[in-house]
C-alpha cells in the first residue's frame, strides 16, 4: 500500500543541514498497522508528512496506493491527499465549527452534495462513539473526545491509509487506550492500512503489527511487533521495550535488593505465547538442584500474541545453574544473567 | 456672564435640532460607509500581508514589501493632512468636494492600513496545525482562505473592525475641515466659532453614544461568535 525508495529529506540551516530522514526504504502492505518509534528529534513526524507530501522530500520517492505522491501535480496531489487521513497530536480542529461542522470539513473540501454529507456525518459521529455529541463545539469536548472528531474528520472521505503524528501523546493512559481500541476497530472493520508515529512503546505494543525503530533519520531495528519485543538487537530498541516489560525501577530495586549479599544468579527470562503456559520454573525446582525465588514478573499482550518476562534468584552449585541456564534456553526462553556472585 | 454662559448651554437654546439631526446623520453615514469599504479593503490588505509572507501559502518578498510600504507610510500620515493630500484624488474619483461623500477615500485609505495591521495580527494568531491539517485533507488555498483563515480569525477580525471604527468616528469630525459636515464640522463651526458651548457639548454627547453603540455592537459580536 505504501513503499518508500531511497528516502530523504535536508532541511537547510544556517550552520549546517539537517538531515531528517536519511535513505529510508520501507514497504507497508495494505491492512497493516505500522509504527514508528523513536525519541525526541528521530525525524519521526517529518517521516509521516513526507508521506502526504505536506514535506517534499529532498530525494527518493514515496508511493501510496500506486501512486507517486512526488510526481502528481498540485491538482493530483490534493485529490491523492483526499484518500489519506491524517490525525495529530494537538487534534488541529477548527474551534469555529462543531463537531458534525469539523466533520464536514473533508466532505466539503471534496464537494460533497447535501444530503450525502448529513448521512456521512452521522456515521462517522456513530463510528467514533460521540453520538449526540454532533452540535457540541471543540472547545466543550475532553481531549479524547477532540481525537476521535480528528479521526472521524480523518475518514470521511474514506481514505486508504490513515497517517497518526503522535495521536496519542496529549491524552492521559486510559483515554489512550480508548483511542488505541478505536483505531484497531477501524483497522479490522474498514481494512485501513494505518501509519502511526510514537513514543510510546504501550502504544506499539498494544495495536501495531509492524514497528520500526528511528534514530537520527534511519531505522535502526524493524520486524514484526512480537519478534522486536523477544529480540530486540540494538540498545535503543532494548530501552524501548523495558519501557512496557518492566517498571521503570525494576533494576535498581533489585540492585538496592542484594546489594552485596549472597544473592545467587539474578536472571531475567523472555519468553512468548504458549511458553507462558508451561511450568517451566516447577520443572527446574523438581529436576535440578538449585532454589528459585521469584522477583517479579509481567505479561504483556501484542497482536500477534503473549510476551511475558520474568526475574529470578537462583541459588546452587555452579554447574547446577549452568545446567539449568542451558535447560531454560532449549524451552525456547530467554535467560539473561543481570548479575551474580 | 459666567452664569449665562453655563446657563444658556443647560437650557440648549442655541441648539437647533434639525441641524444637529442632519450633522449626526452625515456622521453616521460617513461611519458606515468608510467602516464597510475599511472592513473589505483591510482584510484583503491583511490577506495580503499574512499570505505574502516568508513561510505562508503565497510567499512573495517583492509583494509583501510593497503592501507592507504602503500600509506602513499610510498609517503614519496624520489623518489631517492626508485629507489635504487626497483632495485632487478624492476630486477625480467622487467628482465633487462637497458633502459628506467627499470624506469616503481619505477616511477608507486612512483607516485600512490600520485595520491591516489588525487583520495581520490576527490571521498570525491561528494555529499553524489547523491550517496543515486543511492541507492534509486536500483543500485549495482559496478554500484554506475561505474555510479555514477568515472563520477561524472572525471574533479578532470583528474586535479589531471595532477598534478601527472609534478611530473612524474621530477621523470623520475632522473630515469638517473639507466641508464634509458631520458633527464635528457642527461642533467647531456653529459651536465653537460663534461661542455656542450647548451646541459643541451636544454634539460632542451625541458622537460619545455613537461610540459606545458601535462598541457595544462590537463586543456583542464578538462574544457571541467567539467559541473558543
Ligand atoms: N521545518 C523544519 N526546518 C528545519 N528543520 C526541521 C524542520 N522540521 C524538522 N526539522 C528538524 O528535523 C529533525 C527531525 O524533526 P522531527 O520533527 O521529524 O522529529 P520527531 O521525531 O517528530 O520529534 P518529536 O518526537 O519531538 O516530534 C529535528 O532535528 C528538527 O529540528
Ligand atoms: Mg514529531
Amino acid at each position: 500500500m505504501i513503499s518508500l525508495t531511497k528516502l530523504t529529506k535536508i532541511f537547510p540551516s544556517a550552520q549546517e543541514p539537517i538531515t531528517a530522514v536519511d535513505d529510508i526504504n520501507l514497504t507497508i502492505p495494505a491492512g497493516e498497522i505500522f509504527g514508528v518509534i523513536g525519541y525526541s528529534g528521530a525525524g519521526k513526524s517529518t517521516l509521516i508528512r513526507l508521506l502526504n507530501q505536506l514535506e517534499e522530500p529532498t530525494s527518493g520517492e514515496v508511493s501510496v496506493d500506486g501512486k507517486t505522491i512526488s510526481k502528481l501535480s498540485k491538482q493530483e496531489l490534493r485529490f491523492a491527499r483526499q484518500e489519506i487521513g491524517m490525525i495529530f497530536q494537538h487534534f488541529n480542529l477548527l474551534w469555529s465549527r462543531t463537531v458534525a461542522e469539523n466533520i464536514a470539513f473533508p466532505l466539503e473540501i471534496k464537494g460533497e452534495d447535501k444530503e450525502k454529507k448529513e448521512q456521512r456525518i452521522n456515521e462517522l459521529i456513530d463510528l467514533v462513539g460521540l453520538t449526540g455529541r454532533g452540535e457540541a463545539y471543540p472547545s466543550q469536548l475532553s481531549g479524547g473526545q477532540k481525537q476521535r472528531v480528528g479521526i472521524a474528520r480523518a475518514l470521511a472521505n474514506n481514505p486508504k491509509v490513515l497517517l497518526c503524528d503522535e495521536a496519542t501523546s496529549a491524552l492521559d493512559p486510559k483515554t489512550t487506550d480508548s483511542i488505541l481500541d478505536l483505531l484497531t476497530d477501524i483497522n479490522q472493520k474498514l481494512g485501513l492500512t494505518i501509519v502511526l508515529i510514537t513514543h510510546e512503546m504501550h502504544v506499539i505494543r498494544k495495536i501495531c503489527h509492524s514497528v520500526a525503530v528511528m534514530e537520527e533519520g534511519r531505522f535502526v531495528e524493524q520486524g514484526d511487533v512480537l519478534n522486536v519485543f523477544k529480540h530486540p538487537k540494538e540498545a535503543m530498541t532494548k530501552e524501548f521495550v523495558k519501557q512496557v516489560t518492566e517498571p521503570d525501577d525494576t533494576e535498581e530495586a533489585l540492585q538496592h535488593l542484594f546489594d552485596g549479599a549472597h544473592q545467587g544468579h539474578l536472571c531475567r527470562l523472555t519468553f512468548t505465547g504458549n511458553d507462558a503456559k508451561r511450568t517451566l520454573i516447577n520443572d527446574v525446582i523438581r529436576s535440578y538442584d538449585v532454589t528459585v525465588n521469584i522477583l517479579q514478573g509481567k505479561l504483556s499482550q501484542t497482536r500477534h500474541g503473549t510476551y511475558g518476562t520474568l526475574f529470578i534468584q537462583m541459588q546452587g552449585e555452579p554447574p547446577a545453574i549452568e545446567e539449568v541456564l542451558a535447560y531454560i534456553r532449549r524451552h525456547e526462553v530467554d535467560v539473561e544473567v543481570i548479575s551474580h556472585d | 456672564m459666567t452664569d449665562r454662559l453655563v446657563g444658556s448651554a443647560w437650557m440648549m437654546q442655541n441648539v437647533n435640532w434639525e441641524n444637529m439631526w442632519e450633522a449626526t446623520l452625515e456622521t453616521l453615514y460617513m461611519s458606515v460607509i468608510a467602516l464597510t469599504f475599511t472592513f473589505l479593503f483591510g482584510i484583503l490588505l491583511g490577506l495580503l500581508l499574512f499570505l505574502s509572507d516568508r513561510g505562508q501559502l503565497w510567499e512573495n518578498k517583492t509583494v509583501n514589501a510593497i503592501t507592507a510600504a504602503y500600509v506602513n507610510i499610510f498609517r503614519s500620515i496624520p489623518f489631517i493632512i492626508l485629507i489635504v493630500l487626497l483632495i485632487p484624488f478624492t476630486r477625480t474619483i467622487m467628482g465633487t468636494m462637497l458633502g459628506p461623500s467627499a470624506a469616503l477615500p481619505a477616511l477608507i485609505i486612512g483607516a485600512a492600513p490600520f485595520y491591516a495591521r489588525l487583520v495581520e495580527i490576527a490571521l498570525r494568531e491561528i494555529d499553524k496545525g489547523v491550517i496543515e491539517a486543511a492541507k492534509s485533507m486536500g483543500a485549495n488555498n482559496r478554500q484554506i482562505i475561505t474555510k479555514v483563515l477568515l472563520p477561524e480569525s472572525m471574533p479578532a477580525l470583528i474586535s479589531g473592525i471595532t477598534v478601527t471604527s472609534i478611530a473612524l468616528i474621530s477621523y470623520t469630525a475632522m473630515a469638517g475641515v473639507i466641508g464634509a459636515g458631520g458633527l464635528g464640522d457642527l461642533a467647531y463651526r456653529d459651536g465653537f466659532q460663534r461661542s455656542n458651548t450647548d451646541i459643541t457639548l451636544v454634539a460632542t454627547f451625541i458622537v460619545l453614544i455613537i461610540v459606545f453603540i458601535f462598541q457595544y455592537i462590537g463586543d456583542f459580536l464578538t462574544r457571541k461568535i467567539d467559541k473558543r
